[in-house]
């Protein structure tokens, strides 16, 4: 585990992305699985072609040489999103704690760019934030069995887009209609670290034009 | 004795297809899946001469899963006793079979451990799904179908492969490192100096009883409660085999099909033998925790790469 950071930031990301690309080449084949997230990247190596101390040596060798990557911050996307209480559950819970109107809890959600922070808890799932704080919302008591796919969410200061149904303890305040499992299956997914994100909000009709699933969500007990 | 194929006349709890994993692609958040006792899978394709990690069935508990063959074939069976039945038959498990055309294998009950291998002559045929031939039910990704699905009534598995070699295990397959013993080695991770000195005491001197929650993505222990300063932390990579521990203080030891990253505390990280131990343990069973050091479990590892020889 090679640890970078001890709080999460936007500006952890350069270095985080950086040591990536300077750990995978420095690996090379002996590489097999390297999960970069917030603040860490976890190595797991082939022990049959690279032993421990030779590991260690370098990995300390490329880190030492380490520079923030600038231009090879990722792609901005903006992604349409349908924000409504049938499909966003959790927009009047968010709305009541910040003491804010629905419409002015989206306003606020599709007012900043998002830093894909890491992936993570399903193939292309992507931790995205910071949220602003005054959204800010923790995760529901009990999680729901079934989050329908494309469900857009917040859990404290984070944002996220669930890429298949799953279960899941986020708030839910709305739901897109890009299809973002058919990409993390291909293992070419859509958001990756680096990338920054905006929402912005569409129509029913919008939605529906672009395939969305319009099947409402209860809100959670 | 190529082209052939097992058809499920009636599935079980749980089968799944499963090969060494799905690696490569962990940063994309897609799991490692893979078979749980790797040593048995193993095992279960060098009795066949079959590459080592080709695809092969994981049965878990058996409870009545029955496969009827389409033709005559050499199978292996390895890795838990599921009073597994060849016709009438009983067929114990560490030895490669013939089973004719019509014939049928079931799975039963387990006897000794929870997951049984079963290895046809070169691997089952499956669609390569981001590197692998595992199913994942949770992902949707991997098995005979390539969308995760566990085997259900009326599924064809079938293989092309010739069988080559058959060999002979070379130790008492109940005597199997994965299905005897309770003590699971674990190297300790960076969190390990967050836990108050009363838990680190009870986590090494504790028997623990696996809990019925246990299922490929983790296993729950239960005993006494261990607490942490952190009660949280930055997610993570989360690693195989590693002992993470919620506020609840009961630990979870995480298997092939946990998240990628996580934000629990942890003790530190199963070797990957005693991970493989552990996922042959059911319910009620009990084991105990065995600080290591990072060279030993290394070293450890090693020599059990180099036994499949």
């Amino acid at each position: 585990m090679v640890r970078l950071f001890d709080t999460i930031d936007e500006a952890n990301m350069p270095w985080i992305l950086a040591a990536d690309r300077a750990l995978r080449e420095a690996l090379g084949e002996s590489l097999i699985d390297l999960v970069p997230s917030y603040t860490t990247l976890m190595l797991h190596y082939d022990c049959r072609r690279l032993g421990h101390a030779e590991a260690l040596r370098l990995v300390e060798s490329a880190l030492a040489r380490l520079e923030p990557a600038t231009a090879a911050l990722g792609q901005r996307h903006e992604i349409p999103v349908w924000y409504d209480p049938s499909v966003g559950p959790e927009l009047a819970r968010v709305a009541q704690r910040a003491g804010l109107s629905v419409d002015e809890v989206v306003h606020r959600h599709c007012g900043r760019d998002y830093h894909v922070f890491a992936l993570g808890f399903a193939p292309g799932y992507a931790f995205m934030g910071l949220v602003e704080e005054t959204l800010a919302t923790p995760r529901l008591a009990t999680p729901r069995r079934r989050v329908p796919a494309g469900s857009v969410a917040i859990a404290e200061r984070q944002t996220a887009i669930y890429p298949l149904q799953s279960p899941g303890g986020w708030n839910i305040l709305g739901r897109t209609a890009v299809p973002l499992f058919e990409q993390a299956r291909r293992g070419e997914p859509l958001l990756m670290p680096g990338d920054r994100v905006r929402f912005a909000p569409v129509s029913r009709e919008e939605f529906e034009r672009q395939g969305g699933d319009t099947a409402p969500l209860e809100a959670a007990a | 004795m190529s082209g052939a194929a097992l058809r499920v006349v009636q599935a079980g709890p749980l089968a799944l297809m499963v090969d060494a994993g799905r690696f490569g692609v962990r940063h994309l958040g897609v799991t490692q899946g893979g078979a749980a006792d790797w040593v048995s899978f193993r095992w279960a394709n060098w009795l066949l001469g079959n590459s080592l990690d080709a695809a092969a069935l994981e049965v878990v508990l058996g409870g009545g899963l029955t496969l009827e063959a389409e033709g005559a074939a050499t199978l292996a069976l390895m890795g838990a006793d599921l009073d597994a039945r060849l016709d009438d038959r009983p067929l114990a498990p560490g030895a490669t079979f013939r089973i004719a055309a019509g014939q049928r294998l079931v799975f039963r009950q387990p006897r000794k451990g929870l997951r049984a291998y079963l290895a046809v002559p070169g691997g089952f045929e499956a669609p390569v799904v981001l590197g692998s031939r595992s199913a994942t039910p949770r992902e949707q990704l991997g098995g005979h179908r390539g969308d995760g699905s566990a085997l259900v009534g009326g599924d064809r598995l079938e293989w092309r492969g010739q069988c080559g070699q058959v060999r002979r295990l070379p130790f008492d397959p109940a005597s199997s490192v994965t299905l005897v013993g309770q003590r699971l080695a674990l190297v300790p991770g960076s969190q390990i100096a967050h836990f108050t000195g009363v838990s680190l005491y009870r986590a090494f001197n504790t028997t623990w009883r696996i809990d019925d929650r246990a299922d490929r993505m983790g296993v729950r222990l239960r005993g006494p409660e261990l607490h942490c300063r952190l009660s949280s932390m930055i997610s993570e990579g989360i690693p195989l085999g590693a002992v993470q521990v919620p506020p609840d203080g009961q630990p979870i030891v995480l298997l092939n099909d946990r998240q990628t990253i996580g934000g629990y505390p942890r003790l530190g990280a199963l070797t990957p033998l005693a991970t493989a131990r552990l996922a042959q343990c059911l319910p009620g069973e009990e084991v105990c925790l065995v600080a290591t050091s990072l060279e030993r479990a290394l070293a450890s590892h090693q020599r059990c790469l180099e036994s499949f020889r």
